[in-house]
C-alpha cells in the first residue's frame, strides 16, 4: 500500500503494462517521481511516452502494475480517479481548449463546477493566472481567435486553475509554429522554478537539458534509461539512447 | 467567353462594358455559346408558357371566393369564434416571449431582430385581414418590442438557459389559455382539442412535436454513443425501429392502440394528444440521429481535456459536449423541424382537422364543390411560405456564423 | 524498492468503475423492460375483455371478402387475408420501384441543371427544388389526385397524346406489349444477353486493370445486352405484339390502363422525391473540390475524362448514402397511398384488413415488420457498400 512509499515520492509507477488489443504499448514501466521534481520523457514516436503519462491520470486504463499518485492508488475506484484527476493537471499537444467558451470561461469552468469555487473568486484566480502566462488582455476572446502559442498558454493556465500538485505535459510544443515554441517553454520553465512537480513528454532537447532534473528514455514501450541531463547528453549507456540522441541532436 | 488568360488580366484593363452591363451579363450567363443560347431560348419559352397558363388560371378560371369565405376555418379550424380572443392573447404573449428571449440570448438589437419584429407589421398588409386583425398584429409587434426593451431591466441573468425556461413557461401558459380551465362557462371555458384546427393545429403539432421530442432525442443520441453496451443497444434499437417504419403507421397505431397500452381506467387520451404522442416518438428518433452527427464532430481531445480537469461525465456532457454538438447541428435541426411541420399533414388521415384536414372538408362541402385546385394551392403555399422562410433564415444564420467564427 | 500492490486493492463495490457501469446498464434495462412489460400487460388485459382469443395469426387463412382495386397477381374476394396482404405488398413494391427509377432520372436532370452555367436553366432548377422541398408530400399527392387527375375529362373526351396515350378521369391508357408464344424463348435470350454482358464487363475490367486504362465498362455492357436483345427480336417471330388502346364509346379498349390513383401516387412521389435527389446530386458533384478538377486538367485530361475518371467516382461516394435513404423515404412515403385510395400495403393491411378483423396487434406487427425489414436490408447493403469504399480508399 501507499504507506510503504516514501512520502515525498509523489508518483509511483511499478511494472505498468498496457495493451491495445494485441499490441503491447507499455512493458513493465517503473518510475518514481519525487515532489517538485521535473522529469522529461523522450523517445522516438510510438515508443509509448504519451500512453505512459496518460495512464497516470487515467485517460488510459493500465492493465497490469501499480500506479500511486500522491498516496492515492489508481484503481477502478471512481473516488480515487476523481481525486487523482483533480490533483494532476494535463496539457495536451492539441491544446484542447473548449472552443465555445471564452478564455476566461475555459479557465473558471472546472474550479466552479468541480471545486465549487465562487464565481468571483474563480474569476480573480483566472485573471491572476492569465497574468502569469502573460496574456491577460485575451480573457474575453474565444480560443479560435488566439495564436497556437497563446492557446497553449491558456491551456496551462486552465490546468493551473485547479491548483494541481502535478502537471503532465503531453508534447506541449509539437503542434506549434517554431516562433511560438519559446513562449510556451518559458512559461513551463517559470512553472518548474516555482517548484511544481512536472512530467513532460517532449522533443525539445534544450528544455530537457536546462530544466529537467531527470530524463527518461523510452523505446518500444519500455523505459530504457533514466538519468540526469548531464548523464544523458555526455554519457548515455544504452545503444538505443545513443542512436536516438544522435538522430535528434 | 472567358478564358484563363482573360481572368488574369487586371480589372482595369477590361472594357467596363464587358463586366457590368446587362448585355455583357446576358452574354456570359445566357448566350455563352450556341448550345447555351438554344437552351436559353427553349427554357424561356417553357417558362413563358407555364407562367401564362398559371396566370390565366389564377386570374380567370379560379374561384378565389372559397378562400375568404372559409378564412377562419383555414386559420383556426372549429375553434369557437367567441373564444378567438384567446388565440390573440397567446400570440401577444408569444410576441413578448420572443422579444424577451432575444434579450436573454443575444442582448443586442440586430438586423435579424428588426426583421423578426417587422413580421407582424408586414402581415398587416395582407389584404384579406380585417382591421381588427391588423390591430391585433400591431399589439403583437408592440409586445415584442416592449418585452425586448423591458427585458434589459429585469433581474434575470442573460443566458440561453433562462431563455429556455421562459419558453417552457410560455408553452404551459399558452396551453392553459388555448384549452381553457373553467369548464362550460366562466372566464375561459374549455375548448376541447378536437375543435382546434387549421393552421393553428398544424403549427402547434409541429412546435410541440419538436420541443417535446428534443430531450428524448438528445438522450437517445447520447445513449447511442455510450460506452455501456446495454444502453447503446436499447438506443439503437429504438432509433432504427422508428426510422424504419412510416409515420402514418405510428399515427394509426397511436389512434387505435395507445389506449390499449395504458392501464384500465386511465382517462381517455384525446385524438390530438394521441397524434402528438406518435409525432413525438417519431421525431425523437430523427433528432437523435441528427444530434449524433454533432456528437461525432467533437474531437476526443474535448472529452479528455474535460476528464483531465476532473469534470464528471454528467458535467462534461452538459458543459462541454452538448453545447458544441447542438450548436453544430442547429441547421440540421431546423431542417428537421421543417420536415416535421410538413409531416403534421398526416394527422389529416387519422381524422384531425389540421390545415390539410380542413382543406379536405372545405372541398367536400357541397357549397364549394370543384374548388380543390384553389384550396390546395393555398394550403400548399401556406406550407411553402412557412417552410421556405425557416430554411432561408437558417441558411442565412449558418452563413453568418460560418463567417463570424473563422 | 518497497513492495507496492495498488492493483490488488479492491475498491468498495459502490465506487468500483466496472460495477457502476454494470449497475447503470442493469438499471436502464430494468426500467425499459419494466415499461415494456407494463404496456404489454395492460394490452393483454385490455384484449381479453375485447376478444376471447389471444394474439394469433390464424385469421390470415380466412376469406378476405373484399375487393382490391388493382393487383399484380390474381386476386378475388374469395381469397384469403394473407393473399390480400401480398397484393398490397406487391403494389407497394410496384410503385416504389417505378418511383425510384423515375425520381432518380428526373432528380439527376434537375441536379445537373442546377449546376449549369446557364443562368435561366439553373434558376428553373432552383425554383423547382425550393418549391417542392418546402411543401408537404401529402398536399402534393392529394392535389395531384383531386385537382389534376380527377379533373381530367371523361373518357369520351379523353386527352390523346401521341402513342396513343389516353388521359381521362379513369386513369391513363397506354400501349402495352402482349406476349406471344415465342415470349418465353425471348426471355431466355435476354437472360443470356445479360450473362454475356456481364462476361464482357468482367473481361474489360480485367483488361483495364492490366493496362491501367479503364474502358467504358457500363457502356459496353449495355451495348452487348442491347445487341443480343435486338438480334433475338429480329430472329424470333415477334415475341411481343403491341396492343394499342382505342376509344370505344365510353371506354378505352386494349392497351394497359394505369389507374388514376396509381398515376397520382406515382407522379406525386416522383416529382417530390426528385427535388430531394437533385439536391443530393448537386451537393455530391460540388463536393468534389475545385483542386481535383484543376489537378485533372493539369494532368491533361479532357473535360469528359475529368468527369468520368475524377469527378464521378468521387461524387458517387458522397451521393450514394443519402440517395439510398431517399429511396427508403420514397418507399415509406408510398404508404400515403391510403389518402388517395391506391391499395398499397398500408391501405390494404392497416386499413381494410384491420377494420374487418380488429386484429390491431397482429396487423401492425406485420406492417411494421415488413417496412422494418426493408429498411434493415437496405442499411445492411449500405454498410457493405461503405466498407468496400473504405477499403478502396487505402
Amino acid at each position: 500500500m501507499s504507506e510503504n512509499a516514501t512520502s515525498e515520492e509523489i508518483i509511483i509507477c511499478q511494472d505498468v503494462c498496457k495493451w491495445f488489443g494485441e499490441f503491447q504499448a507499455l512493458k513493465d514501466c517503473s518510475l518514481r517521481v519525487r515532489a517538485q521534481e521535473v522529469v522529461v520523457i523522450i523517445g522516438p514516436s510510438g515508443s509509448g511516452k504519451s500512453t505512459f503519462i496518460r495512464c497516470i491520470n487515467r485517460l488510459e486504463e493500465h492493465q497490469a502494475g501499480d500506479i500511486i499518485v500522491d498516496g492515492i492508488p489508481l484503481t477502478r475506484d471512481v473516488r480515487n480517479i476523481e481525486q487523482i484527476r483533480s490533483e494532476t493537471g494535463m496539457v495536451f499537444q492539441q491544446f484542447n481548449l473548449f472552443p465555445h467558451l471564452t478564455v476566461l470561461e475555459n479557465i473558471t469552468l472546472a474550479p466552479i463546477q468541480v471545486r465549487k469555487m465562487h464565481k468571483d473568486e474563480a474569476h480573480e484566480t483566472a485573471m491572476a493566472l492569465l497574468n502569469r502566462v502573460g496574456i491577460p488582455e485575451q480573457a474575453d476572446k474565444h480560443p479560435g481567435q488566439l495564436s497556437g502559442g497563446q492557446q497553449q498558454r491558456v491551456a496551462i493556465a486552465r490546468s493551473l486553475a485547479m491548483s494541481p500538485k502535478i502537471m503532465l505535459f503531453d508534447e506541449p510544443t509539437s503542434a506549434l509554429d517554431p516562433e511560438m515554441i519559446k513562449e510556451v517553454l518559458d512559461v513551463m520553465q517559470e512553472l518548474a522554478e516555482t517548484g511544481m512537480t512536472m512530467l513532460v513528454v517532449t522533443h525539445e532537447m534544450g528544455f530537457a537539458r536546462e530544466v529537467a532534473d531527470r530524463i527518461v528514455f523510452m523505446d518500444a514501450g519500455e523505459i530504457m534509461e533514466v538519468g540526469t541531463p548531464e548523464h544523458f547528453f555526455t554519457n548515455a549507456q544504452h545503444e538505443r539512447t545513443k542512436l536516438f540522441l544522435s538522430q535528434i541532436l | 467567353m472567358t478564358t484563363a488568360a482573360d481572368t488574369s488580366l487586371d480589372r482595369s484593363v477590361m472594357p467596363p462594358s464587358e463586366r457590368r452591363t446587362l448585355l455583357g451579363w446576358m452574354r456570359r450567363n445566357l448566350f455563352s455559346d450556341l448550345l447555351n443560347s438554344a437552351l436559353t431560348v427553349v427554357a424561356a419559352a417553357v417558362v413563358f408558357l407555364v407562367a401564362l397558363l398559371l396566370l390565366r388560371w389564377a386570374l380567370t378560371t379560379a374561384q378565389w371566393g372559397v378562400i375568404p369565405a372559409n378564412f377562419n376555418l383555414i386559420m383556426r379550424g372549429q375553434y369557437p369564434a367567441e373564444e378567438a380572443w384567446r388565440l390573440w392573447l397567446a400570440l401577444y404573449l408569444l410576441g413578448g416571449v420572443i422579444g424577451l428571449m432575444w434579450r436573454l440570448i443575444s442582448g443586442k438589437f440586430s438586423t435579424a431582430a428588426l426583421i423578426v419584429f417587422l413580421i407582424p407589421l408586414a402581415l398587416r398588409e395582407v389584404p384579406l385581414f380585417s382591421w381588427m386583425t391588423r390591430f391585433h398584429l400591431l399589439v403583437v409587434a408592440g409586445a415584442g418590442a416592449g418585452a425586448f426593451y423591458l427585458g434589459a431591466y429585469l433581474p434575470i441573468q442573460r443566458s440561453v438557459r433562462a431563455a429556455v425556461y421562459v419558453l417552457l413557461g410560455y408553452l404551459v401558459v399558452m396551453l392553459v389559455i388555448l384549452r381553457g380551465y373553467s369548464g362550460d362557462a366562466g372566464p375561459m371555458p374549455t375548448v376541447t382539442t378536437i375543435l382546434w384546427g387549421g393552421l393553428l393545429l398544424s403549427l402547434l403539432l409541429a412546435f410541440f412535436g419538436i420541443t417535446l421530442s428534443f430531450p428524448l432525442g438528445v438522450a437517445l443520441a447520447l445513449g447511442r454513443q455510450s460506452k455501456l453496451p446495454a444502453i447503446r443497444i436499447i438506443s439503437v434499437t429504438y432509433i432504427e425501429f422508428i426510422r424504419g417504419v412510416p409515420l402514418i403507421s405510428l399515427l394509426f397505431m397511436g389512434q387505435v392502440m395507445l389506449q390499449l397500452f395504458l392501464p384500465d381506467g386511465f382517462p381517455l387520451v384525446d385524438r390530438v394528444l394521441r397524434a402528438l404522442v406518435a409525432i413525438i416518438l417519431f421525431s425523437a428518433a430523427y433528432t437523435a440521429e441528427n444530434v449524433r452527427g454533432g456528437l461525432q464532430s467533437i474531437s476526443r481531445g474535448q472529452y479528455e481535456a474535460a476528464q483531465a480537469l476532473g469534470l464528471s461525465t454528467y458535467r462534461t456532457t452538459m458543459h462541454i459536449i452538448l453545447p458544441q454538438a447542438l450548436r453544430a447541428v442547429i441547421p440540421v435541426l431546423v431542417g428537421q423541424f421543417i420536415s416535421l411541420f410538413k409531416d403534421t399533414t398526416l394527422v389529416a388521415l387519422v381524422g384531425l382537422f389540421d390545415l390539410l384536414g380542413i382543406a379536405r372538408t372545405i372541398t367536400a362541402n357541397p357549397d364549394w364543390l370543384g374548388t380543390q385546385q384553389e384550396v390546395f394551392v393555398v394550403v400548399a403555399l401556406l406550407f411553402w411560405i412557412f417552410s421556405y422562410t425557416m430554411s432561408y433564415a437558417s441558411r442565412r444564420i449558418e452563413q453568418r456564423l460560418g463567417v463570424g467564427e473563422r | 524498492m518497497q513492495e507496492i500492490h495498488a492493483s490488488q486493492i479492491r475498491p468498495p463495490f459502490y465506487r468500483d468503475e466496472r460495477v457502476l457501469g454494470i449497475f447503470t446498464q442493469v438499471l436502464v434495462v430494468v426500467v425499459v423492460v419494466g415499461l415494456g412489460l407494463f404496456f404489454y400487460n395492460n394490452m393483454i388485459t385490455g384484449l381479453r375483455e375485447k376478444h376471447t382469443v389471444a394474439i394469433s395469426f390464424s385469421f390470415l387463412g380466412q376469406v378476405a371478402g373484399f375487393d382490391i382495386g388493382e393487383s399484380m397477381i390474381e386476386y378475388s374476394r374469395e381469397r384469403t387475408y394473407a393473399r390480400a396482404f401480398v397484393v398490397g405488398l406487391l403494389n407497394t413494391f410496384q410503385v416504389a420501384i417505378l418511383g425510384i427509377i423515375f425520381a432518380t432520372a428526373l432528380g439527376i436532370v434537375i441536379g445537373v441543371m442546377r449546376l449549369s452555367t446557364n443562368f435561366l436553366i439553373s434558376r428553373i432548377a432552383l425554383i423547382y427544388i425550393d418549391f417542392f422541398r418546402n411543401i408537404p408530400l401529402l398536399v402534393l399527392l392529394i392535389f395531384w389526385a383531386q385537382a389534376v387527375f380527377l379533373k381530367l375529362p371523361r373518357v369520351a373526351e379523353a386527352i390523346v397524346l401521341p402513342g396513343p396515350i389516353f388521359l381521362s378521369n379513369r386513369g391513363v391508357a397506354v400501349p402495352w406489349g402482349l406476349p406471344t408464344e415465342s415470349w418465353s424463348t425471348y426471355q431466355i435470350i435476354l437472360a443470356a444477353g445479360l450473362v454475356l454482358g456481364a462476361a464482357v464487363a468482367y473481361f474489360l475490367r480485367e483488361q483495364g486493370k492490366r493496362t491501367g486504362r479503364m474502358p467504358l465498362i457500363t457502356l459496353w455492357f449495355l451495348v452487348t445486352v442491347a445487341a443480343v436483345g435486338l438480334i433475338g427480336w429480329i430472329f424470333l417471330p415477334q415475341p411481343l405484339t403491341f396492343d394499342q388502346p382505342v376509344l370505344e364509346g365510353f371506354n378505352t379498349q386494349g392497351g394497359k390502363i394505369l389507374s388514376q390513383q396509381f398515376m397520382a401516387l406515382l407522379s406525386g412521389l416522383i416529382i417530390y422525391t426528385a427535388a430531394f435527389i437533385a439536391e443530393i446530386v448537386r451537393a455530391g458533384i460540388q463536393s468534389v473540390s475545385k483542386g481535383q478538377r484543376e489537378a485533372a486538367t493539369a494532368l491533361g485530361l479532357n473535360p469528359a475524362q475529368t468527369l468520368r475518371l475524377v469527378i464521378f467516382p468521387q461524387a458517387l461516394r458522397v451521393i450514394i448514402p443519402p440517395l439510398t435513404s431517399e429511396y427508403l423515404n420514397l418507399t415509406k412515403n408510398s404508404s400515403l397511398a391510403i389518402a388517395i385510395g391506391y391499395p398499397d400495403l398500408f391501405a390494404v393491411a392497416g386499413n381494410t384488413i384491420l377494420n374487418q378483423t380488429g386484429r390491431e396487434i397482429e396487423m401492425f406487427t406485420m406492417i411494421m415488420g415488413t417496412y422494418l425489414s426493408l429498411s434493415l436490408l437496405t442499411s445492411f447493403l449500405m454498410n457493405v457498400y461503405n466498407r468496400r469504399i473504405r477499403l478502396v480508399e487505402r
